[in-house]
């Protein structure tokens, strides 16, 4: 059973995914067993469209420091991070705030 | 819990810290504080309101030019400015001030965006355009300069438009928008160029040279890059983000991602660098006085009053003796443009002078590369065969 979400990249992050800001997606994995690490991985295996681009999105395994994630609207950091488990329909936003004010 | 939407049980872990009532949403860098959407709210504006009475940044009647570019500190500072001063009643007039680079590609979307804050604000917008200020765009000076020297002809005319822009409006006052993130990646930056003459000023909130009319001040000084970011996804608010076209300055990149790193181990040392900064005094410089020191010194003068000779160098130019003390003060002025320099001719002018020399004399018909020169290279980076 996939788990369907949606993944969204603001602040300028849609550069990496041919400027498309909102990916409807299925993450052919179990529910109630996939994390957001998993979550990372299909994101970078998947959506990312040119591989050159993943340093922009990944440093040392995880999310790079000054991409702010949010879980259902909610700061990542108060869902346990890369420990969070995965549900159908969850909306994951992952925002730039390197760029430029 | 009825609240409707998920019934779901909240564990009292994950609930607001201050209400006790609502799910927290996020967690404040500055103090790991679990805020719900209305607490962070609340936080946030207080926050740069006491910010604001704390510096005395402004007085009753007084116009204010709000740094606009579009991007979002200066979208959010506009919006809390509007918040604030009608909340705490600051009587200020607020005007959005505009700054055209002439960028294709970049400025042009931001400066839609600022049009569009201007009737969401219900402000009025200047733009002053570099093409108007100095004859030059900035994809003529890439063109002609090239891209590594971007940033530096960037700053220095920005800084110049800025003044001049509110000095048209009749304001003597321009916020801007840089936040923490900014402030401690300044301190860092000139700590690691061990520029301490700068290091000691830049965590000023509200700076004013000599002799100039118009002050600039950063009521963001103490808000995080994050919360900001949180502030205008959770009010929607409209802004821009796009990194510039041209090459963003190396050093201060380099600097900014060595501080994303600290930040993810250590939330608070944005904060403490700049309260380092901000306590960091340079030592008066001793002057060490030998006797061989003196007696040169005295062989010296007595050289200097027999001596008024000019030293002339090999390209016909005279050699300034820079350290005599009427020159080099703050107060002088520009004796190409008039505008407030410390030289005799104002850094603005210099760099456009350099320029004028190399700017191509015949202008090809259809000339792309200058127009947008910076989208036709990411266009053509883009092309793969």
């Amino acid at each position: 059973m996939a788990i369907k979400i949606k993944v969204e990249f603001l602040g300028g992050l849609d550069i990496i995914s041919s400027s498309v800001r909102e990916h409807k997606c299925s993450v052919p994995l179990e529910e109630g067993e996939a994390t957001m690490k998993d979550l990372i991985e299909y994101v970078t295996k998947n959506i990312i469209t040119d591989p050159k681009d993943i340093p922009v999105f990944i440093e040392d395994d995880t999310v790079r420091p000054g991409i702010l994630v949010l879980i259902n609207d909610t700061d990542w950091e108060l869902e346990g991070m890369e420990d969070y488990v995965l549900e159908s329909g969850d909306v994951f936003t992952f925002t730039s705030t390197l760029h430029g004010g | 819990m009825t609240d409707g939407q998920k019934p779901k049980i909240l564990k009292v872990s994950a609930l607001c810290q201050l209400c006790h009532a609502r799910k927290a949403v996020m967690k404040r860098p500055k103090n790991s504080q679990k805020l719900c959407k209305e607490c962070f709210y609340n936080v946030f504006e207080t926050e740069i309101h006491n910010t604001i009475t704390n510096a005395h940044l402004f007085a009753p009647g007084d116009k204010v030019a709000i740094g606009a570019s579009g991007g979002k500190d200066s979208t959010v500072l506009a919006s809390i400015l509007k918040t604030l001063n009608e909340r705490y009643n600051y009587g200020l007039e607020l005007v959005l001030l505009s700054i055209d680079e002439g960028i294709k590609g970049y400025r042009d979307d931001s400066l839609a965006t600022v049009k569009r804050n201007q009737v969401q604000y219900k402000m009025p917008l200047e733009i002053i355009s570099y093409k108007d200020l100095y004859d030059w765009t900035m994809d003529e000076i890439v063109s002609c300069a090239g891209i590594r020297s971007s940033c530096t002809y960037c700053g220095v005319l920005r800084r110049q438009a800025l003044d001049r822009g509110a000095a048209k409006l009749g304001i003597n006052h321009v916020v801007t928008g840089h936040n923490a993130d900014d402030m401690a990646e300044t301190v860092l930056m000139n700590l690691l160029r061990g520029d301490v003459a700068r290091l000691e000023k830049s965590c000023t909130i509200l700076t004013q040279s000599s002799g100039s009319p118009i002050k600039r001040s950063k009521p963001f000084k103490y808000t995080y890059q994050k919360e900001i970011v949180l502030y205008a996804h959770y009010k929607k608010l409209d802004y821009f983000s796009t990194e510039c076209t041209y090459a963003p300055e190396a050093f201060r990149g380099t600097a900014r991602e060595l501080l994303k790193s600290l930040e993810a181990v250590r939330p608070s040392c944005i904060m403490d660098i700049i309260y380092s900064g901000e306590h960091l005094v340079l030592a008066p410089k001793k002057k060490k006085v030998t006797t061989q020191y003196k007696n040169k010194k005295k062989i010296m003068e007595h050289q200097d009053d027999q001596s008024q000779e000019v030293e002339i160098n090999a390209d016909g130019s005279v050699v300034l003796k820079a350290k005599k003390k009427e020159e080099l003060k703050d107060g002088n002025t520009c004796e190409k443009c008039g505008y407030l320099s410390s030289n005799k001719i104002c850094k603005a002018c210099m760099l456009l002078a350099g320029l004028e020399m190399n700017r191509p004399k015949v202008n090809i018909d259809n000339n792309v590369a200058v127009d947008g020169a910076a989208k036709l290279t990411k266009t053509l980076e883009q092309l793969s065969f």
